[in-house]
């Protein structure tokens, strides 16, 4: 039985475009089972936050990209037996579950089988001395720290096992990425646990999609340089992955972006240090020896992972408390606005010196190699090192829908945008208008009430 | 034998940064896989080091990936604290494939206009 599965990717972080999904979904809709559609929305200070939401109310703490991206993608893919597989449960995966049963339910599936996966919530489980001696680089945590968030990164064996038992919906915390992709894998292809060959090619096609976009041409454009068309309406990826391990990585047709050799290999090494050794819970992937072919158009073959058995520990991130960021920017234009920028740094740095001096303050002058830093100094003769440009966008609306919306897509850009865009900030703040009446004396009565009391 | 001409490794590969903590890795892939024996032996691990000095990097290891054409860079301690501590706009130090991208590197000319021209041969075959 020659079972081909294939896994689409609709978001690889949770700032990620809301409506990647449908195109994935038309896509998968064509073909015949097994099919599934991954969903990575859980950055590691994600977590954090959505524990420090759960701590305000228990009912929440679950990723907030469910909200924005579960909404149109359920009902068509539980419509086409496309089964889900989502890490949109961050620190309370259980309330994501029953968020995405209600979801299903307004989508006219009343009873769809949702897997919950917890167990990765490790504080508590350990004291803070005890993770503290657990440290990798034992420089972070000490006995005294304030834990928000400790979590382990769980491998596949919890989500194969969910869809063992007919799981139509997989809702996880943390789990290793790649997991999203090799659980749905050794489900649908019934590999054993110590083939480390086969974990190790499907590990490497859950780390080839789990930043969705960024394997499509998405975090890759350089005008003039390697051109990407169709960015704007980026097709996110699906992978193609035979029982031998053989994968193919492609994208719906007629969406925008491109696969080739070039994509595929940039995606291949993002994030890896050693690469005969990539540590995941499941299975150490070596990529050593890894080739990329064009196969068609945007199509490319994946071949010569090999693997190693797994590691005998499990990751854990802790999050502590460690105070605020506050950021302020201002600007100037024309003749002599980078002394004059200048200047203004001068003032305040010496204001604060004076009246907060345990404050330590990053000036950058944005447009003259902040991003680079030291790196480029700003007398540097390279234009090259020195260029930058910041984009800024700015709108305004009576609801702050529009607006969230406008901030959604320029974050977005991080993994479907231009290559080597850094630095996303989004501020979203009130403003007031003004306006003077004149109001007849009569038709003013003072009345007092309290909130909660009845009249 | 043609001259060498100096230029900025922007010509010659292209490159991605991820981070994790304060340590970042940068995969720098060529574009031509005739580039790839100029830019083992001059784009080495010591010189990444001393172009990424202002960021006093701990250490700096190179893997090569000869089948992918490609190399991996990963330079410890050079995030200024990593995206959770740096008061810098790019924690994650996304920008800084782009400045190992203005290392410059020595190139046989002829060899970088046939590769540069095969360049526009592939783009217009995709």
């Amino acid at each position: 039985m020659q079972q081909l599965v294939r896994i689409g990717c609709a978001a690889g972080f949770a700032g990620d475009r809301a409506d990647a999904a449908l195109p994935i979904i038309g896509e998968l809709a064509s073909h015949r089972d097994p099919r599934f559609l991954m969903f990575e929305t859980l950055a590691e200070r994600t977590l954090a936050l959505c524990q420090l939401e759960k701590r305000r109310d228990p009912a929440r703490g679950y990723s907030p990209a469910l909200e924005r991206m579960l909404p149109g993608a359920l009902g068509p893919c539980l419509e086409n037996g496309i089964r889900i597989i989502g890490n949109f449960g961050a620190a309370n995966p259980r309330a994501a579950g029953e968020r995405i049963a209600t979801l299903a339910r307004a989508a006219g599936f009343p009873r769809p089988r949702i897997a919950v996966i917890e167990g990765d919530d490790v504080n508590g489980l350990f004291s803070t001395e005890e993770l503290a001696a657990r440290q990798m680089d034992g420089k972070v945590l000490d006995p005294c720290a304030n834990i928000v968030a400790a979590n382990v990164y769980l491998g596949a064996e919890p989500i194969a096992r969910a869809f063992d038992e007919g799981a139509e919906v997989v809702v996880t915390g943390r789990v290793a990425d790649p997991a999203l992709a090799l659980g749905p894998l050794v489900h649908a292809h019934r590999w054993d646990w110590k083939d480390w060959q086969r974990l190790a090619s499907g590990t490497l096609a859950g780390h080839l999609l789990e930043c969705a976009g960024q394997v499509t041409g998405g975090y890759f454009a350089d005008p003039g340089r390697k051109d990407v068309p169709g960015l704007a309406e980026l097709g996110y990826p699906i992978a193609e992955v035979e029982p031998s391990g053989e994968l193919i990585i492609t994208k719906p047709v007629l969406s925008g972006g491109i696969v080739d050799r070039r994509t595929v290999a940039e995606q291949i090494l993002y994030e890896v240090h050693d690469p005969s050794a990539y540590l995941t819970p499941d299975v150490i992937l070596d990529i050593t020896d890894v080739e990329v072919m064009p196969v068609g158009p945007d199509r490319v073959r994946v071949v010569g992972a090999r693997g190693k058995p797994r590691p005998e520990t499990l990751k854990a991130t802790a999050f502590l408390a460690s105070g605020m960021l506050g950021e302020a920017e201002i600007s100037y234009a024309g003749p002599n606005a980078p002394a004059r920028a200048q200047l203004a740094a001068e003032i305040v740095t010496t204001r604060m010196a004076k009246r907060m001096p345990e404050l330590q303050i990053r000036v950058d002058l944005v447009g003259r190699a902040s991003l680079f830093g030291t790196l480029a100094p700003a007398c540097s003769t390279d234009a090259d090192a020195t260029a930058e440009v910041r984009l800024r966008f700015a709108a305004q609306h009576a609801e702050r829908e529009p607006l969230e919306l406008l901030l959604d897509e320029v974050e977005a850009l991080y993994c479907s945008g231009p290559a080597g865009g850094a630095g996303v900030r989004r501020y979203l703040t009130p403003r007031l208008a003004s306006a003077s009446c004149l109001i007849e004396r009569d038709k003013v009565v003072p009345r007092v009430t309290f909130l909660g009391a009845s009249e | 034998m043609s001259r060498n001409i100096e230029v900025a490794l922007y010509r010659l590969a292209h490159a991605r940064s991820g981070d994790k903590g304060d340590r970042l890795n940068i995969a720098l892939i060529c574009y031509d896989p005739a580039f790839y024996a100029t830019i083992a032996e001059q784009a080495t691990a010591e010189r990444v080091a001393a172009h990424f000095v202002a960021r006093r990097p701990s250490k700096v290891v190179r893997y090569e990936l000869p089948k992918l054409c490609a190399f991996n860079y990963v330079l410890d301690d050079v995030l200024e604290g990593g995206v959770n501590a740096s008061l810098g706009l790019d924690g994650h130090g996304k920008s800084l494939s782009f400045f190992l991208l203005t290392m410059k590197i020595g190139v046989n000319a002829a060899l970088l206009t046939r590769c540069t021209t095969s360049e526009f041969r592939e783009r217009l075959q995709t």
